[in-house]
C-alpha cells in the first residue's frame, strides 16, 4: 500500500487559468492525478437554467489542452467535476466537444469516461411522494410544480460514479454536477486513503490556490495525502499557505465551517488542526468523515422565469435626486396606466449611489451626489420587457417633478442604444436534499473513444 | 467602546449556497477575537441588517483561523427577481459599524 498520494490542482475553476510555470513545478512533484473543479451555483441560476457556461470556450479549451497534455503523458488520470459550469448534460457535451477537438487536433487517444448527473423527474417525483426530499437551507419543501418547472435537474455526485470509472480504466473522467471535493479525493479513496482527510484535502484543492497567501483563483496547489494527515503546497514563489488562510479557507461559501454535509456524509472538522511547515507548506489532519443512516445528494435545478430589459443612466440634479424615491414611484404608476393590459411584468429601479448594492438590507440609504438609475423589465416575452423597459426610461427622461428647473431631460444615458435586452432569466427552484438508494445508480457513464 | 473594524483582518460577506448569506470576521489577534466575539449576537446582526433575528440562523467561532462566522437568511434566492448581489460579496459593509 503507498504511503503518498499526491494531487495536483491547477486552477480553482477550469478556463480560470494558471501560469505554466506553477502548473510544472507541480508536474516535478509527480502527482497520481489530475483533478478540476469546473463550475458552481455562485454565478447564478442563469447558467443551469440556460444550459450555458460561465466560462468561456477559448479559455477552457486553453487550460485543458496543457492538463490533457499532461496527464496523458505521465499515464495519470484527469479528472473534472461539474464540466461546463453547472454538470447539466448540455454543460457536459459542451466540454466533451472541447476535449474532442484537443485530441483530435492533437494526435492523441484516451479512454473519457463521461459521468451524468442529470436526475430523471420521475425520482425526484417519486421520492417527493415517498417524503425523502428534505430542504437544503432556509427554503420551502420541493414540490412536484418545481420538479416540473426545471429546465435543468442535477444532482452532486460522490467520488462513487467517480471511483466507477477509474477502476474501468478511464484517463479523462468528464463529471457532470459533482460535489466540489469528489473530483479530488475519488483516487485517493479508491486507493484506501482515509475519506475524511482526502475530502477535506479536496475541499482545500477545489479552490487552488485560493487558500494560499496572496490567494489566487488562477494557480496551482499541490496536496500530498499520507495515512493519517495531508500536506498543502503551493507551487509559485510568489504564494505561501499558512495555517490561518488554509483554516480560514474552510470558513469560505459554508455557513458552517465545522460540520460539512456532502453525499453520503458529513466532514467533521471539530478536532482538525492545522500546523505550518518550512517553506510556505502546512500540515492538516484530525478530520473525520462520518457517513449518514441514509445516502443523500444535493439536487439543483432551475426554472425559466422570462426575458430581461435593462437600461442604465445617471442622475446628477440635486432637485431630483432630493426627491428620486416620489419620482421614479410616479414614473411606474404611469407605466401601469399606459399598459394597463399587461399586468404580468416585473419592474424595478435600481439606485446605485442610494441602496443599489443592498436593497432593503442598506443601513444608510442617503443618496450621494449622483445616482446611477438601471431600470429594469422582466417579462413573460422579450419583446413586452423591451416595451415596459423602453417606456419607463422615456417616461422617466421627460419627467416633470415639483420644482424642476432641468427641463431639457432627467437622464443621462452613456450608450446608445440606452436599452439592453438580457435574454432568458431563471431562478433557482430546487436546492433540496434527496435519498438515494444506490450511490451511483443515478449518474450513468458512457465511454466516448475517437478514432 | 471600539468598532470591530479596526481589530479584524478579514470583514466579508459570501453566498453559503443560494439561500444563504455568510459573513466571515477574522482577527490576526487572539485577544481582540476572544473579546469580540462574545459582543456578537443574533439580536446585534438583526439590528445591523434590520431583519427579524430569526433571519440570523448560525453564528459560529472557529479557533483555527480566529474567525466568527455569522450566517443569515439570503433576501432572495441568488439572482432571483429584485436580486442586487448575486455572489453576495459586498453585503458586508454594516459589519465595519460594529462595535465591541
Amino acid at each position: 500500500m503507498m504511503d503518498e498520494i499526491r494531487v495536483l490542482s491547477p486552477t480553482a475553476i477550469l478556463g480560470y487559468g494558471f501560469p505554466v510555470a506553477s502548473f510544472e513545478e507541480g508536474l516535478r512533484r509527480e502527482p497520481h492525478v489530475i483533478a478540476v473543479d469546473g463550475g458552481s451555483t455562485d454565478p447564478g441560476p442563469y447558467y443551469l437554467g440556460s444550459g450555458n457556461s460561465f466560462t468561456q470556450r477559448q479559455a477552457v479549451k486553453r487550460d485543458l489542452k496543457l492538463l490533457i497534455g499532461a496527464a496523458l503523458e505521465r499515464k495519470i488520470p484527469l479528472i473534472i467535476g461539474t464540466a461546463g459550469g453547472s454538470g447539466a448534460r448540455p454543460h457536459v457535451e459542451w466540454a466533451w466537444e472541447i476535449v474532442q477537438e484537443i485530441l483530435t487536433e492533437t494526435r492523441q487517444k484516451a479512454a473519457t469516461a463521461v459521468v451524468f448527473s442529470d436526475v430523471p423527474k420521475a425520482v425526484v417525483l417519486d421520492m417527493i411522494r415517498q417524503g425523502r426530499t428534505a430542504p437544503c437551507g432556509p427554503l420551502e419543501e420541493l414540490t412536484p410544480e418545481a420538479v416540473e418547472d426545471a429546465v435543468h435537474l442535477v444532482a452532486q455526485m460522490g467520488v462513487e460514479p467517480f471511483i466507477a470509472a477509474l477502476e474501468e480504466g478511464a484517463d479523462i473522467v468528464l463529471a457532470g454536477r459533482a460535489y466540489d471535493p469528489a473530483a479530488f479525493a475519488a483516487l485517493p479513496i479508491m486507493r484506501g486513503f482515509d475519506p475524511g482527510l482526502a475530502l477535506h484535502m479536496g475541499k482545500i484543492l477545489e479552490c487552488a490556490a485560493i487558500a494560499a497567501v496572496p490567494g489566487s483563483g488562477s494557480d496551482c496547489l499541490l496536496g500530498r495525502l499520507q495515512r493519517d494527515s495531508f500536506i498543502l503546497e503551493t507551487l509559485s514563489p510568489v504564494r505561501q499557505c499558512t495555517p490561518i488562510s488554509v483554516a480560514a479557507h474552510t470558513l469560505y461559501e459554508k455557513s458552517d465551517p465545522y460540520v460539512l454535509p456532502g453525499p453520503g456524509g458529513t466532514l467533521d472538522l471539530r478536532s482538525t488542526q492545522f500546523e505550518g511547515l518550512p517553506e510556505g507548506r502546512v500540515k492538516v489532519w484530525g478530520t473525520k468523515f462520518v457517513p449518514t443512516p441514509k445516502f443523500t445528494v444535493k439536487l439543483e435545478g432551475a426554472r425559466a422565469v422570462g426575458f430581461r430589459t435593462v437600461s442604465i443612466a445617471g442622475v446628477r440634479d440635486p432637485i431630483m435626486i432630493e426627491q428620486i424615491d416620489s419620482i421614479l414611484e410616479g414614473v411606474r404608476e404611469r407605466v401601469q396606466d399606459n399598459f394597463d393590459e399587461l399586468q404580468d411584468y416585473f419592474l424595478q429601479f435600481r439606485c446605485y449611489g442610494k441602496n443599489g448594492v443592498m436593497g432593503d438590507l442598506e443601513p444608510t440609504p442617503n443618496p450621494g451626489h449622483e445616482l446611477g438609475i438601471v431600470i429594469e423589465c422582466v417579462a413573460e416575452t422579450q419583446e413586452i420587457a423591451n416595451t415596459i423597459c423602453g417606456f419607463a426610461r422615456s417616461t422617466l427622461l421627460h419627467y416633470g417633478y415639483p420644482g424642476r428647473k432641468s427641463t431639457a431631460g432627467n437622464l443621462a444615458f452613456p450608450y446608445s442604444p440606452s436599452d439592453f435586452s438580457a435574454g432568458a432569466v431563471f431562478e433557482f427552484c430546487v436546492h433540496h436534499l434527496m435519498e438515494l438508494d444506490d450511490s451511483k445508480g443515478i449518474f450513468p457513464m458512457e465511454w466516448r473513444v475517437i478514432e | 467602546m471600539r468598532y470591530v473594524r479596526d481589530v479584524a483582518a478579514v470583514i466579508r460577506s459570501k453566498n453559503a449556497g443560494p439561500f444563504e448569506l455568510t459573513f466571515d470576521l477574522m482577527f490576526t489577534d487572539r485577544q481582540a477575537y476572544d473579546e469580540v466575539r462574545k459582543n456578537i449576537t443574533p439580536s446585534k446582526i438583526a439590528e445591523l441588517y434590520r431583519i427579524p433575528v430569526d433571519d440570523v440562523l448560525k453564528i459560529v467561532h472557529f479557533e483555527p483561523a480566529l474567525a466568527v462566522k455569522i450566517t443569515i437568511v439570503r433576501p432572495r434566492a441568488s439572482g432571483a427577481l429584485g436580486e442586487t448581489d448575486v455572489y453576495g460579496a459586498q453585503q458586508h459593509a454594516p459589519l465595519f459599524e460594529l462595535t465591541y
